[in-house]
């Protein structure tokens, strides 16, 4: 009779000791959990509390003066919004159409869904300066050498240029664009295409007046996150078209353009007078990241009402 | 027969010749674009490895860079009258970044995915995921401009280091780029082991972090194995926080207070100057192919466990 008891106190006894253990255990994840928010606090603090004095009209509205240690960032602005527009022009029917075929009218088990979906898998995990190599080796030095010479043109689009840039970053966010808009997909109930192919609606007629309109959000949300990336990604533009420094505006796809991201390391390692240049450094910076962070936000409260329409459901 | 969808082969009533051209054309597009990703991934590895294979077949550019001249000298020197392309430099100043950015990394990404998802209080966990999201949408260019102009100068006052550029303050900055990466993963790992398995040991007398040790964590272990691996492949691939932070001296050193030059920011800071189809090129070239490779591996590994924490889980 006595046994069981034993055997039900003895692991108790063990527990005093390793409670020590335990909350050392807890506690120092706990402290991994407050050096991580600490580090945010830290970076957002350094950044703001630098940078808010620089970030007037005019750093926002001018060109860049002396040797880029005076002046405002506006081509850096104008650059990046011409590179972002563009890119999301090509990105988005490329990469909904993709979720859409992916969702819709794929077998989850063919071997085209499946060489599909481990392509877009890895795509994503390309490191961003071989994707800058490529832009330079495919749309730079093979498709823009040879547009140039079938078209018996000098040197137009054999360069780098904001288009082969654009292109490049759609590539690169070609991944992000299609998960979130086959998650948007996914929240609409099956019930809604059964009720429309029901009615004598064609597949795309499903398609364009049932799935798409609800699936709104969700690619609105790939659109935005992919911006937020692609105004802040580097490497892949370095060589497909980005300037250090140009006198005027890009007019035209095949010209050269000034980013904010790519403005930043300028400002950061090439400059002659790095005091001078500090200030105009710390206000870049903050744009950027104001910038990436309100895209991130509208992102994620997107992201959320859709999240919440799904679980809404279920 | 039984088939699923008995209305599947019928054509709704009514629809003419034109439209069901028009679904055939859409049908066609729509399979088009999803080829894209297919297509970009192999323009990807026929354009990178094209741009590396003079180092391979060439003997004009192999009297320069071939296989055996990167292994023959331990000097990295690019340019200059005799070209020296010794990888060895860069290949340790790449694993020596690496190894700090993981150190930091992987315990800080783990401990506070465990935090979050077993430990905190809702409160914090609201605190927690917000900062993390924060984080992962910081260009890493700003987090190479931090470590440039802020933790450079801290790694330099703790330290002593001479060179304020060195690869323990690009580690450190690269761990900030990707403990979001393995937060995120184990997170969701972490979530998705069963409620019934905490009950179950929570009920037999276990305490709350006996049953994260013991029982939550090693359930989820695929998915923290995967995460770490992702985090892995994004510090070896990643470019401007290591160029901007690491100082990019190509010294065999296996000290982290030593500036580091690594794969991807030889890249970065020699492609712009290089003559198209020079040596110098197609060797750019190749350590990007190297780069594609190494990371390719990893991803496909992450993706490994992944899908056995997806098995092992539809299973329980």
């Amino acid at each position: 009779m006595s046994a069981p008891i034993f055997a039900a106190i003895a692991p108790l006894r063990r527990v005093r000791r390793t409670d020590v253990l335990g909350s050392l255990f807890s506690g120092v994840s706990g402290l991994a959990a407050l050096f991580v928010v600490l580090m945010v606090l830290v970076i957002m603090g350094n950044i703001f509390y630098f940078g808010w004095r620089t970030v007037t009209w005019e750093f926002l509205s001018q060109s860049p003066r002396a040797g880029m240690t005076a002046g405002g960032i506006f081509p850096a602005i104008f650059g990046t919004a011409a590179l972002v527009i563009l890119m999301v022009v090509v990105l988005i029917p490329f990469g909904v159409g993709a979720a859409i075929y992916l969702n819709e009218y794929a077998r989850p088990d063919s071997w085209f869904t499946r060489v599909v979906r481990f392509s877009v898998n890895n795509l994503a995990g390309v490191p961003s300066i071989v994707y800058g190599l490529f832009g330079l080796g495919f749309f730079v030095q093979f498709l823009g050498r040879h547009m140039d010479h079938a078209m018996g043109l000098d040197v137009v689009w054999g360069q780098p240029a904001l288009v082969w840039a654009a292109l490049t970053l759609a590539l690169l966010n070609l991944p992000t664009v299609i998960v979130t808009t086959e998650e948007a997909l996914r929240t609409v109930p099956g019930e809604m295409r059964e009720a429309s192919m029901g009615l004598g609606a064609t597949r795309w007629q499903t398609i364009r007046h049932v799935l798409l309109p609800q699936a709104m959000p969700g690619i609105l949300t790939g659109a935005i996150l992919s911006v937020a990336r692609g105004a802040g990604e580097v490497a892949p533009i370095m060589f497909t078209g980005a300037a250090y420094f140009l006198p005027y505006l890009p007019t035209s796809p095949t010209d050269q353009f000034m980013e904010l991201g790519y403005h930043v390391f300028v400002l950061a390692t090439q400059s002659p007078d790095v005091d001078a240049t500090r200030p105009l450094l710390y206000g870049t910076v903050m744009v950027l990241l104001l910038l990436t962070f309100a895209l991130n936000l509208a992102a994620i409260v997107l992201r959320s009402r859709l999240r919440a329409r799904l679980a809404g459901r279920t | 027969m039984n088939r699923p969808f008995p209305h599947a082969g019928l054509r709704p009533r009514g629809v003419g010749v034109g439209q069901r051209r028009r679904e055939a054309i859409i049908t066609f597009l729509l399979r088009v674009s999803a080829f894209t990703g297919v297509a970009g991934l192999l323009l990807i590895m026929v354009f990178v490895f094209m741009g590396a294979l003079p180092v391979l077949v060439d003997p004009e550019t192999q009297k320069e860079a071939g296989l055996a001249a990167f292994f023959a000298t331990p000097l990295w020197q690019p340019v200059g009258d005799i070209p020296k392309y010794g990888l060895t430099p860069l290949l340790t100043g790449t694993l020596k970044v690496v190894i700090v950015a993981m150190l930091f990394a992987v315990p800080i990404g783990v401990l506070s995915a465990v935090f979050a998802s077993e430990f905190a209080p809702p409160r914090l966990r609201e605190l927690l995921k917000p900062a993390i999201e924060i984080l992962a949408g910081i260009p890493s260019v700003v987090l190479g401009f931090f470590a440039l102009i802020v933790t450079a100068s801290w790694v330099q006052a703790v330290t002593g280091s001479v060179s304020r550029l060195n690869a323990l303050n690009a580690g450190f900055a690269l761990a900030l780029g990707i403990v979001p990466v393995i937060f995120t993963v184990c997170e969701d790992a972490l979530r998705a082991v069963p409620r019934s398995y905490r009950e179950a040991s929570l009920a037999l007398g276990a305490s709350r972090w006996q049953t994260a040790w013991s029982v939550t964590l090693p359930a989820a272990g695929a998915g923290v194995a995967a995460g770490i691996l992702l985090g892995l492949a994004r510090a070896v691939g990643e470019t401007m926080i290591v160029l901007m932070a690491s100082g990019n001296a190509a010294l065999i050193s296996a000290s982290p207070l030593d500036s580091a030059r690594t794969l991807s920011a030889s890249i970065a800071a020699e492609l712009a100057e290089v003559v198209v189809g020079s040596p110098h090129y197609s060797v750019l070239f190749f350590l990007g192919a190297l780069l594609f490779v190494t990371t390719f591996i990893i991803n496909v590994f992450a993706g490994l466990f992944i899908e056995r924490l997806r098995q092992r889980l539809r299973g329980a």
